[in-house]
This record gives structure tokens, sequence and C-alpha cells, in this order.
């Protein structure tokens, strides 16, 4: 194995063991933080079935951004979609032999890049010219963006322009880091570029932005259902602090003194 | 701190997001409280030595004890979607008041000291130090949040700058910089009983001096008890109801639907307070103490059901809150909790707002009304913020903006909405919740009623809308306050009770029956 596959394949493994013991962590931490009070914001669910929905329309659709602002929620959707796409094309490189015809499904959506590039454009435009977004955008969101660009586009001149990385390797290399069978991976410039990158982004992932993935299914104004008065809802530690300060009625709460 | 001179906002022919104007509402923020209003809530009277280490040891502790925290700091991506959604920056145009800008504020200091990207590179994801300046910026533009939630509705994650809002007030508290308006309230409302230190034998004259009033005006000895024992119903309303313009004539409504219902009520002088201003700082403890009073009310009074009057914050805090505080509903497991749950009328989940209460009464037509003492009006409808977005009425979906809409259109011939946008779970705060209500903010609170006024502007072109009805204590004082600011008649704002008041029929004592019963049962004998 070249010099350059053995550290790409060290990088894998590095950033895929970063990726999942941050995330971990982070959705350990989310979870185990108590959400103390139902604080669910209208249109309020009464019943958990409402809560799923409107979770799903949420992840799906993007509901509360549409209402928010057209323009974000056509270039945001798109970007997200055409990632979606992307993402499950890709599984044909990791998957060890023939594909499962479900994913000839997909095949026809070759196109999605684009569509995930022109979202990008499109966001990075409103951060660039919108006053109120340029205002409050630091400069690891504008980073954030040029990184995903460049990992579109990398791929992008591979599947649609005349610099063809090649495929069967790439596969090989792939799968191989799947199944420890380590190979060799092709060594065009764009397709180390787009690789480098991919991986930057999943170290990244547990400390950045990125963390509104699993965040927003722990979004206690959009995950809770409004039934406060009906049942009651109490964290521990608001349990524990009333118990220990168990209340007598015939003491003063503070009166006159 | 010398009033400042300021232009009132000109109202435009719709809403247009305003260009960024940096430092437009920079200042020193509301009066500080002195220690002897901070000291009783248990807080330092005045900023600690070590008020760094005190202030991101605070925030370690809340955000491992509120999820909401925790998951708002990380998961906002400064997609802007809610950079035009907030009343004050859309009426001041300051970049502070954009929801994330202001979320930023907190945000950036727990980037610095709480992640790794933040810790080793600040520059480049925006992370800071809590200076003085950062935290005077804290005091300043945290109370110019009015926690209404609106811009919560509009993003992707539900990221709420109310929660962010409360935390930062919270930390304020912890390092000795707390808010005299809410702080001095609060002392009065967890030892008096209410935010205007009002006590038992004034409270008592003013609802005397109330009955009287009402029964020259109708010749109908409508009651207000205080403190009977064994009344059906405990009604717990703000303390504005007593005595402030407009809000009163919404309690004379309360006492005679529940008049014309012939159901015992009281109110109690030890729990004489609906709003509970433990939520405007965020101290779950506190707010906690003052809904203890209410349930050691209930329990003395003996009370079967407890109703909670025109005010929004407090319909939040009983709706949402009480059962998790107090245990005042279902599935409490201390003692007192358990006692009033006994106690309570199955029938009816606790706590009800009023509104539900002759809502249900106008559903079974058990109230008459008159709706022409109305017909000099052309209505229309403030939905409050925290009733419109954190609370429900009736148990049916979306009841909060269906309820109150019910009861006024059955009072009133002329009802119009404004526009969709400014209605609902969109509202727009009037401007003066979460502790704004003062003086010392007037400013913030005139240009933060702009987009509310500018909806009401439409209708009273297009409709000739002439009544603002409001079933929240601040919006009523702070609509009375701004409306003349923008050419509104200050008196066009109205409990809904008061519309109900004015159309009831109320039964006059029938002398003749009663007469008859009595020789009915001279006779018997």
């Amino acid at each position: 194995m070249s010099a350059i596959s053995t550290l790409f394949t060290a990088l894998f493994y590095i950033s895929l063991v970063i990726f999942l013991v941050g995330m971990a962590r982070k959705i350990y931490q989310y979870w185990i933080t108590p959400a103390p009070l139902k604080i669910p914001t209208a249109p309020t669910p009464l019943t958990q079935t409402g809560v799923v929905m409107r979770m799903a329309r949420e992840v799906v659709l993007f509901e509360s951004l549409f209402k928010a602002n057209k323009w974000t929620w056509l270039f945001g959707w798109l970007f997200h979609l055409g990632l979606l796409l992307v993402l499950i094309r890709h599984v044909r490189y990791f998957w060890p032999g023939d594909l499962p015809e479900i994913f000839l499904l997909v095949q026809p959506f070759k196109y999605a890049a684009f569509a995930m590039v022109i979202g990008l454009i499109g966001l990075m435009g409103r951060r660039i010219f919108v006053e109120r977004i340029r205002y409050i955008s630091a400069p690891s969101d504008y980073l954030m963006l040029i990184m995903l660009l460049v990992i579109g586009v990398s791929g992008a001149v591979m599947t649609f322009t005349t610099n063809h990385t090649d495929i069967i390797m790439v596969k090989e290399f792939a799968s191989g880091l799947i199944t420890f069978n380590w190979a060799d991976l092709p060594t065009e410039v764009y397709f180390l570029v787009h690789l480098f990158l991919v991986f930057v982004l999943m170290a990244i992932f547990p400390i950045s932005k990125l963390l509104h993935v699993p965040g927003m299914f722990f979004s206690p104004t959009r995950n809770q259902v409004d039934n406060a008065r009906k049942k009651r809802h109490i964290s521990p530690w608001a349990l524990k602090q009333e118990q220990e300060h168990a209340v007598k009625l015939e003491q003063t709460l503070g009166k006159d003194e | 701190m010398a009033a400042k001179e300021f232009d009132i906002p000109v109202l435009p022919t719709y809403i247009e997001i305003p260009k960024i104007n940096e430092g437009a509402m920079e200042g020193d923020g509301p009066f500080k409280a002195s220690k002897e209003f901070q000291n009783p809530l248990g807080f330092p009277g005045e900023k600690v030595d070590n008020w760094q280490e005190v202030a991101i040891a605070k925030m370690g502790e809340l955000k491992s004890k509120y999820r909401s925290v925790q998951v708002f700091l990380d998961s906002c991506v400064k997609c802007g979607a809610c950079t035009d959604k907030c009343h004050y920056f859309l009426g001041s145009s300051d970049p502070k008041n954009m929801p994330v800008a202001r979320q930023d504020l907190f945000r950036s200091v727990y980037r610095r000291h709480f992640t790794f990207a933040g810790k080793h590179f600040p520059k480049l994801v925006g992370a800071k130090e809590l200076d003085d300046k950062m935290l005077d910026d804290w005091y300043n533009y945290f109370h110019q949040c009015s926690q209404c939630r609106r811009c919560s509705v509009f993003c992707p994650y539900g990221i709420d700058t109310a929660e962010i809002s409360m935390a930062a007030r919270e930390v304020l508290d912890a390092v000795g910089v707390g808010q005299k308006y809410c702080n001095q309230i609060l002392g009065k409302a967890i030892t008096i009983g209410n935010n205007l230190g009002l006590p038992e034998p004034a409270l008592r004259d003013t609802l005397l001096d109330l009955e009287e009033e009402i029964e020259e005006e109708t010749g109908v000895a409508i009651k207000y008890p205080l403190d009977v024992k064994g009344a059906e119903i405990l009604l717990i309303t703000p303390s504005a109801d007593f005595f402030a313009e407009p809000h009163i004539d919404g309690l004379i409504g309360y006492g005679k639907v529940f008049h014309q219902d012939g159901v015992s009520w009281t109110m109690s002088s030890y729990a004489s307070e609906g709003a509970n201003f433990g939520m405007f700082i965020g101290s779950y403890d506190i707010m906690r103490k003052a809904a203890l009073r209410i349930r050691k009310a209930a329990l003395d009074l003996e009370v079967s059901r407890v109703m909670v009057g025109e005010c929004g914050h407090a319909w939040r805090v009983a709706y949402s809150f009480w059962n998790t505080l107090t245990g005042v509903g279902a599935g409490a497991t201390d003692e007192f909790g358990l006692k009033l749950q006994n106690q309570l009328d199955s029938r009816y989940p606790q706590p009800q707002h009023i509104i539900e209460y002759t809502h249900d009464l106008i559903q079974r037509d058990k109230l008459k009304f008159d709706k022409s003492a109305n017909d000099d009006r052309t209505v229309t409808f403030h939905d409050s913020c925290n009733v419109a977005r954190a609370t429900n009425m009736g148990g049916i979906p979306n009841g909060q903006f269906i309820l109150p809409r019910e009861v006024i259109k059955a009072v009133c011939n002329n009802y119009v909405d404004m526009e969709r946008t400014t209605i609902k779970e969109s509202t727009f705060c009037c401007g003066g919740g979460a502790g704004i209500l003062t003086d010392d903010l007037m400013e913030i609170r005139i240009k933060g009623a702009m987009p509310r006024m500018q909806a009401l502007k439409e209708v009273e072109k297009t409709d000739g809308v002439n009544t603002l009805v409001a079933i929240c204590a601040i919006c009523k004082s702070q609509f009375s306050k701004v409306l003349p600011k923008f050419d509104f008649d200050p008196y066009m704002i109205v409990s809904a009770h008061q519309l109900v008041s004015e159309a009831i029929v109320i039964d006059k004592p029938q002398t003749d029956d009663s007469e008859a019963e009595v020789a009915e049962e001279s006779v018997a004998e």
C-alpha cells in the first residue's frame, strides 16, 4: 500500500472514531440533561402522535423554516435533500460486492449534486449579501459552507467532467475500509481533496454547529406533548429538591416578618 | 440614568425589515436592584468581586439543569430565519435585538468556556470572554427581550430566546446585578402575596368599594368575596385587576359571570396575585415559592376549583408549570399536593382559565347577552404572547386562539382579526412583557410596540376598528401607555370580560318569587 493510501486509511478511522465518540457523548449529554418544565411552542400537539407528526414535518419538510423565510427554506431544503440523495448514492462505494437492487431507485438522482451545490451557493449568497445574516456570521459559518461547496463541487467534477477517477479502485478502497481489506486509493487531486474534507467534516461534526442534527430531536419546544396540566412533568433535580425541602404548610412561605 | 430623547417610530403601511443600525439601543439598561431588593430573594446585594467565576459556574449549572439551554446553545446554525421576527428589532433596528444576536451574547461566552472550538479557536467561531462590556450588554439586551417566544415559532430547531434570556437573567442575579422592577415586585409577591404589596385590609376595602359602585350602577348586589372558606372557586387574578384601568372592568365582568352562574367563589388575600415574575428572572425556586402560596390558599380555603383571571404569563405558569411546581393537577407525590388533588373537583382539569369558564357557560346557554350593548364597538383581539404560544384552552388544538374569539363574538356584533401574520401563534408581543413594563424602559416599550400598532392601524383604516381586546394585565397596561403615542385612543384597550360585562343580562333580584317562597314555607309550617 502506498504511503498516501495508508495516511488516508488512518485518517478515515481517526475521523470516524472522533465522529462516533463525539456524537455519542453529545447525544448522551442531551439525553441526561432534564427539561424541567413543559415549554412546547404553539401550535402545540396535545398527543404523542401529534409530536411525532410535528417532528416528521420539521425533519422532512423544514416546516418552521418555511414559515420563516421562503428563500432560506428553498436553498436549505435543496441542499439537504441533494446531500441526502448523494449520500445514499455513495453507499455503492462502501458496499462490498453487488449492491442490493433497492439502491437502483436512487440511480436516476445522479443530478442531486447540482441541487446540493445550488443550495449551498444560495445559502452563501444570503450570508454575504443579506445584511442581517452577515452581521450574525462568524468565520466558521463561511468556512463550513466553503468546505461543503468544495466537497460538492469536487464530487460533481469527477462525475460530470472528464476528470473521472477510477471508480473500481474507489470501491475497493472504500469497501476495504469497512471489511478491513485495505487497498490503495486513486490519487487524483479532486478525489483526495474530496475525501480529505469529508474526513474533516466528520471530525468537526460533534464540536460545531452541525450539532443541529441531533439537537433538533432534543429540542423541548418541538418534542414535548402539551399535557402539563393533565400529567405531572417533573425533573429528577426538582423532585429531589422538593423532597429534601418538604414544605410544611404551617410554616410561613416568607410571610410578613 | 437620565431619560434619553428618542423618536417615536412612524407607522409604516406594512412592516418593513429595517436596515441594521448598530448601537441604536445601547445603554445602561433598566434600574438595577439595590441590596434591599436583592437579598430577600437570596441574591447578592451588589456585583460580587469574583463575578466572572460565579457567572461561568452558574452557566455551567444552568446548562446541566436545563436541556433547552444546552441544546439551544449548540444547535443554532445562524440561518437567519429569526432575524426579522422580533418586535424589538423591527421597532428599534438594533441588530443585537435580532433573536440570534441576542442569544449570541450568551452563546459566545458559552463557546469560550464550554466548547472545544471556542477554547482553542475563539476568533474562528465567534467565542468571546465575559468581560465588563459583555456583562453590560447582557444586562441591557436581555432586558430588551419580553420572552414572547415569537422567534421560537420560526426557528427550524425551535430555539427559544426566552429560555436563553431567562438563563442570562439568572446568571445576572447570581452575580448581584438584578433588575429593580422584577426583584422589588417579587419581594412583595412572596411576602405579602401580590405584586402591588397590597395588604389584606386594603384589598378588602377596594373590593367593598367595587361592590358598592356596581350595585349603584346595576341595582344588583354583585359580590367580590375575599377569603371565603368553602367557596367552590378560588380566583387567582393579576393584582392589576384590583386597581388599574382598564383591568378593573374585567374584574367586574368576572364577578357578573360568577353571579349569573350562581356559583360560590372567592379570592385569597394570601395569594392575591396571578402574575408570577419568578418566570421572568428564570428562577425555578422563586417561581415555585409564588406558586406554593396559591396551593396553600386553595387548601386553606377548601375550594374545589382554581381559576385564573386574564393574565398572560400567569396563565402560562398556571397551565404549563403549576402542576410541575406544586402538583396542582394530577400526579403530585407530596402530602399537600395529594391533599389538594383529593379536594379538587375531578371534572375540571386544573387549573382553568376564566375564558374557559365563561366559554363553557355560553356553550351551555347559561348566559344571556344583549350584544347591541357593544354595537358602538368594532373589536379586534390581540393574542397575548404567552397565552398564544405557551398554553392551551379548552383542551382542543389551538383552543387558546379559538375560545377567546368565541367569547368575544358571543358578546359583540362587530369583530375582525388583524393581519394573519400578526395574530395567533405569530402574534406580536405588546412590547411590555417579562419585566419590561417599567417607565425606565419606555423607549424600548414604545419601539417594540410598533409592529402591533401597525397591524392595528391597518384594521382601523380598513374596518374602523375602535376596540382592542387583550386577556393579559401587562398587555392592557402597556397598550394604555403606548396607544396615544401612535395616535390611538388610550381607552380603546379593554379586557375580554369588559365586553362580557357590558353585554351580559343580569337577572334582577326576583323579590316577588322569593316572597312567594317565604309565604309557601310559612304555609307549610
